[in-house]
């Protein structure tokens, strides 16, 4: 049985794999699609997926909160290491947000990955009976990210 | 009984199953008592003193030293991705004390003669034996783009959980030339392992090695994971999906 499940996933795997090179592969540019985290509009609660991207792109713009231009916020300690996000404004919102320092790339072990990953298997996720004992979850970059992000906003203020 | 309290700055949950509020509160007091020690935010716990330079090492107390000496060991065990330490020295062992601490009075409810219980402090969840209804402990993974919602439900015994994530809420990251995501595209991992502490310590360090976590946690025997992308697709373990399942041939069945 887990013979079977390896090889039909096998080619699964291959897909994820080059699909996270591809994303590895590719710039530091990020960008938010609200205007401040801190003061981010209601989620949409119906869905339980994240919003599309369509939505981010299309993102209606604000009128002009902040002074244009590219601001850097302090380095906030997440324990296993530093986040520093730089922000850029444009038309007095959000253009960027750059991680100039993230926690993630201390010597990864790649040997495990080719072997591990034939192992794995995926699925949307989707909201489920929240009818259960508890519930785990967590928030630990987070802090970091809203704690250097909020000062780099508060020179664009 | 069940009661929640908020210690450590979160909300932390204990259920005794067939115990009343006299069975609770020594786990309560547990957790108090490592509050006052470990706190980075209370000026008189250890952890301050310490990093005050007030306290040597000699005269540490036996808590403190176990604490670094897993902390040490978790560093090596994950290759450096956790550290209780900032980069400017200053001791923060707030990310493996948790686990540590659930662990820990889950063992003050065995050591009292309970079989069928739950310990949490915020998500880090140890359970043993079975529920009020006599079945598995069910646990739902929160949602890291609505923390309203679950989007998976783990059927559990004598075992322990524990997520690590990113919620950035109403917000999410991509590149604006690809419209792919970038950075690590993992929001939230989820470890179901033999004890909270071991899943707690490897969820955090699974979720600092971003794509590769999963693939970490794959490579361990005993270990589970979930781990959840910026597009909403989840990535899991070989062996996850046997967690996902509810016994079908009704809840007081042994396993």
């Amino acid at each position: 049985m887990k013979k079977f499940i390896a090889s039909t996933t096998f080619i699964l795997a291959f897909a994820v794999f080059a699909v996270f090179q591809n994303a590895t592969a590719q710039s530091n540019l990020i960008a938010v699609d609200s205007a401040v985290p801190t003061t981010a509009p209601a989620t949409e609660d119906t869905s339980a997926l994240p919003p599309k991207k369509e939505i981010a792109t299309t993102a209606a713009p604000s009128e002009g909160k902040y002074k244009d231009g590219t601001y850097t916020g302090v380095s906030a300690y997440a324990y296993y290491g530093q986040v520093q996000v730089q922000v850029k404004i444009a038309n007095g919102k959000i253009a960027d947000v750059t991680f100039l320092d993230y926690p993630q790339d201390r010597g990864t072990s790649r040997q495990i990955n080719s072997y591990a990953m034939s192992q794995l298997t995926q699925e949307a996720i989707a909201a489920q009976s929240a009818n259960v004992n508890g519930v785990s979850g967590a928030s630990d970059t987070s802090e970091a990210f809203k704690q250097s992000l909020t000062s780099a906003l508060s020179q664009a203020a | 009984m069940k009661e929640r309290r908020l210690i450590m700055g979160t909300p932390v949950t204990v259920e005794i199953v067939g115990g009343d509020s006299a069975d609770l509160e020594p786990l309560f007091g547990y957790f108090s008592r490592i509050d006052e020690q470990f706190s980075t935010y209370k000026s008189t716990s250890e952890v301050s003193r310490i990093n005050r330079g007030e306290v040597t090492p000699e005269t540490y107390s036996p808590e403190m030293l176990e604490v670094l000496s897993l902390a040490a060991r978790t560093e090596r065990d994950t290759e450096g991705y956790f550290n209780v330490r900032t980069p400017d020295g200053i001791l923060d062992p707030s990310g493996i004390v948790k686990g540590w601490a659930v662990r820990n009075a889950a063992a003050l409810a065995l050591l009292a003669g309970h079989t069928d219980y739950w310990v949490e402090a915020g998500g880090d969840i140890q359970v043993a034996g079975r529920n009020a209804d006599g079945g598995l402990w069910s646990v739902g993974i929160r949602n890291p783009f609505n923390e309203k919602e679950v989007v998976k439900v783990v059927y559990l015994t004598d075992c322990g959980i524990a997520t690590s994530g990113n919620y950035i809420r109403g917000n999410h990251i991509y590149n604006p030339h690809t419209g792919m995501p970038v950075l690590s595209a993992i929001v939230s991992i989820t470890v179901i392992g033999p004890d909270v502490y071991e899943a707690d310590r490897f969820a955090t360090a699974a979720y600092a090695m971003g794509e590769n976590g999963i693939s970490f946690i794959e490579s361990l025997d005993g270990f589970e994971g979930y781990a959840i992308d910026i597009s909403g697709t989840a990535t899991m373990t070989s062996g996850f999906s046997r967690y996902a399942v509810q016994p079908a041939s009704g809840a007081n069945d042994t396993e």
